[in-house]
């Protein structure tokens, strides 16, 4: 709140000395982006004051400042009600000045931003949300998805787990947008790959005990129990699992969306052996290794997740966008110009964001390494297969977009 | 019919920690007349105190489960009892609405400079290696450590109920509610026992925290979930009835076990809908008696 308004402040003093600039295109002659989180409850580390800190180092990084725009970024809590996300969009929009939403981990809410984006004419960059809507049938001219979604999470882990001889499944899945998007994705992974779906339970999002879940879990027989949930939710249905013997009694469990943070939260002792997709990992390559020692010491030491590398890599795109065009007004433009220039990235490496929004890059499929791999703290994934941007998300006629002709 | 053995069990486990945390509501509401919000955010307190031990220790040497059952429960209740001394004991003469205001907004004090701290993902706290394992009954796999939850409580629930209500200090205790100045006039400390207990009660919540550790993250948000469902737990058995904050804690747990059970979506609703009712029906609570 308090960055908020020192963050206003500085907008009417900039806003007071640069009358009639040269950009005239960009609105208050400022590229103001809001990074909309959630900055106190479940997501918050995976995403929240991390994605702040990627958004300041895209600025940075892209060297937009110095080719004489300015950049101000400012950044609110969604607390994960889509009511709060859209009126805090609506405000950020309508009379604070703001270009671009980036982030939103959460899909009940994003999905209200995405409408709120197309509506006002802006850019909604969505790093930190997982349904495959966005570039589905809700699909909006002025948003971009990265990192993830749910159909790449399902096809990458559904289909491996099941192909090992995972094939009966029963899923315990967060009762919201996402967890019915990730559990309906991964079924139709399932069943292309052979196998099929004996049960499943809606828990209420934000649950301590999954206790009585996974004994109903435990009860089907299933071969794979599929935890389609996400931060918190995934570390305590993980942690109890193992108290209720779930992987000893022959089970396995697949985590859908596993994020590094759940893992450090976790434990090794906890959390080895679990298998997950994910489009980012920060000890790939010298460029990510590069990024995540920067990044760190700003994030409380927290390591970046593909969600704060999403939000980085989005943005450099929308800078390069933004500079092409000399404009920053005119949302459907500018994630035009975005679309039609290929990715490339220190984080996600090359790529393209295809007409119905959706980011392309390679997935890949990685196992949590035991106490004894693990040299280092953060140490924490073996990269099992890597899947090719092409097949790694949903074919571009599948997703029922309406912007594809 | 085995699966929903199993929920009623689980049920029970759950209700353990209802009953353990609601009967620290109840004996400060019961005997200080003081709604303490901050008791999410104590029993938080507790969980991160064993974290604590067990990472840094004290004077380096790493303290495990066992000592941390005591520790953690008498340094939170130091922490109360300097709040109670410092802030809670000028509001005596005012009424509850302001207590529970105070202790509400230190609450997300607490909350709040927790999770900036340590963050929302929480930190791991292993089982202590003697509790660890199961053993299958038949009808589903119980965890022996959940079996432990469930006998400590009784046991704390119990001998908590009897010191209060059997005891000569209990009967101090309350006569103390009644009328202060007379029992003050017999030559008892009045404002020393209203300390200590509120102290006990603020122990309570750091014990059941130090419980949850293992099964649950240690998280900075453990508590502020949990605190709406054991309000309703102390207003559904009645403000202040101890035996009713016991017997409501058990029996909502299985109520809130058979609901996952039978129509999970609703399982983080079904108690709210149960103390509208009663409230409705009964205003002063299962067992409370009407003032």
């Amino acid at each position: 709140m308090k960055g908020m308004k020192r963050s206003l402040l500085a907008l009417a003093v900039a806003g007071a000395l640069c009358v009639g600039t040269a950009q005239a295109q960009i609105s208050g002659n400022v590229i103001k982006i809001g990074v909309l989180s959630d900055m106190s409850s479940l997501y918050t580390d995976l995403a929240g004051a991390g994605s702040v800190v990627a958004a300041k180092m895209a600025v940075e990084d892209s060297g937009i400042e110095k080719k004489g725009f300015k950049v101000e970024i400012v950044s609110a809590d969604h607390q994960n009600k889509p009511d709060v996300g859209s009126s805090i969009a609506r405000r950020w929009y309508d009379s604070e000045g703001v270009d671009v939403i980036v982030d939103v981990p959460n899909s009940g809410v994003a999905l209200a931003v995405s409408g709120i984006t197309k509506e006002k004419n802006k850019v909604f960059l969505a790093s930190g949300p997982g349904t495959s809507d966005l570039t589905g049938k809700s699909c909006s001219p002025n948003t971009v998805h990265f990192t993830y979604d749910t159909w790449m999470l399902a096809n990458g882990t559904g289909t491996a787990i099941t192909k090992q001889g995972g094939s009966s499944w029963f899923f315990i899945t967060a009762d919201y947008a996402f967890g019915h998007a990730l559990q309906r994705d991964t079924t139709a992974a399932v069943e292309k790959a052979g196998g099929k779906v004996v049960g499943s339970v809606n828990v209420p999002i934000n649950t301590q005990d999954f206790s009585s879940f996974l004994l109903q879990a435990q009860s089907s027989k299933a071969k794979v129990i599929g935890l389609a949930n996400a931060g918190g939710d995934t570390t305590n249905s993980i942690k109890q699992a193992a108290e209720f013997g779930i992987v000893k009694g022959g089970q396995e469990l697949a985590g859908l969306l596993v994020f590094i943070t759940d893992v450090h939260a976790l434990g090794l002792q906890t959390a080895q052996g679990l298998t997950f997709t994910t489009t980012f990992y920060w000890d790939m390559n010298d460029q990510t290794r590069a990024f995540s020692k920067r990044f760190a010491p700003q994030d409380k030491g927290i390591h970046p997740t593909m969600v704060h590398a999403g939000v980085y890599a989005s943005l450099l795109q929308y800078f390069k966008a933004v500079e092409a065009l000399k404009n920053d007004t005119d949302g459907v433009k500018i994630v035009d110009k975005m679309k039609s220039m290929p990715t490339d990235d220190p984080l996600f490496g090359k790529g393209k964001i295809r007409e119905d929004g959706r980011a392309l890059h390679p997935a890949y499929l990685v196992k949590v390494k035991t106490p004894a791999e693990s040299k280092a703290p953060w140490d924490y994934y073996k990269i099992v297969s890597t899947i090719p941007a092409d097949e790694a998300f949903r074919p571009l006629k599948d997703g029922g977009c309406s912007l594809v002709k | 019919m085995q699966a929903l053995f199993g929920q009623l069990l689980i049920g029970l486990i759950n209700g353990a920690f209802y009953a353990m945390l609601s009967l620290g509501l109840a004996v400060i509401f019961g005997l200080l007349n003081i709604i303490n919000f901050t008791h999410g955010a104590q029993y938080m307190m507790g969980a991160f105190c064993a974290w604590f031990l067990l990472n840094h220790g004290i004077g380096g040497v790493s303290l495990g489960y066992w000592p941390s059952l005591v520790i953690a429960p008498i340094a939170v209740g130091i922490f109360g009892i300097v709040i109670e001394r410092t802030m809670l004991s000028r509001l005596y003469k005012l009424d509850h609405l302001y207590g529970l205001l105070l202790t509400f907004g230190l609450a997300l004090v607490i909350q709040g400079l927790f999770r900036n701290e340590f963050g929302s993902s929480g930190m791991p706290y292993q089982m202590p290696s003697a509790l660890t394992g199961g053993v299958n009954l038949g009808f589903m796999y119980l965890p022996i450590y959940r079996a432990w939850v469930i006998v400590a409580s009784l046991v704390i629930c119990l001998a908590t109920w009897y010191v209060i209500e059997r005891t000569k200090l209990g009967s101090y205790l309350r006569a103390a509610t009644e009328n202060p100045a007379l029992v003050q006039a017999f030559g008892i400390n009045v404002p020393r026992m209203v300390t200590l207990t509120f102290g006990f009660g603020v122990g309570l919540a750091a014990l059941a925290g130090v419980m949850a550790a293992p099964i649950y993250q240690v998280n900075p948000l453990m508590g502020a979930d949990l605190i709406i469902v054991v309000f309703a737990v102390v207003v559904i058995g009645g403000m202040g009835s101890i035996l009713g904050a016991i017997l409501t804690g058990f029996g909502l747990g299985i109520v809130e076990g058979l609901t996952k059970y039978f129509y999970p979506e609703a399982s983080s609703t079904v108690i709210f809908v149960i103390m509208v009712i009663v409230l409705l029906v009964r205003p002063a609570g299962l067992f409370g008696k009407e003032k």
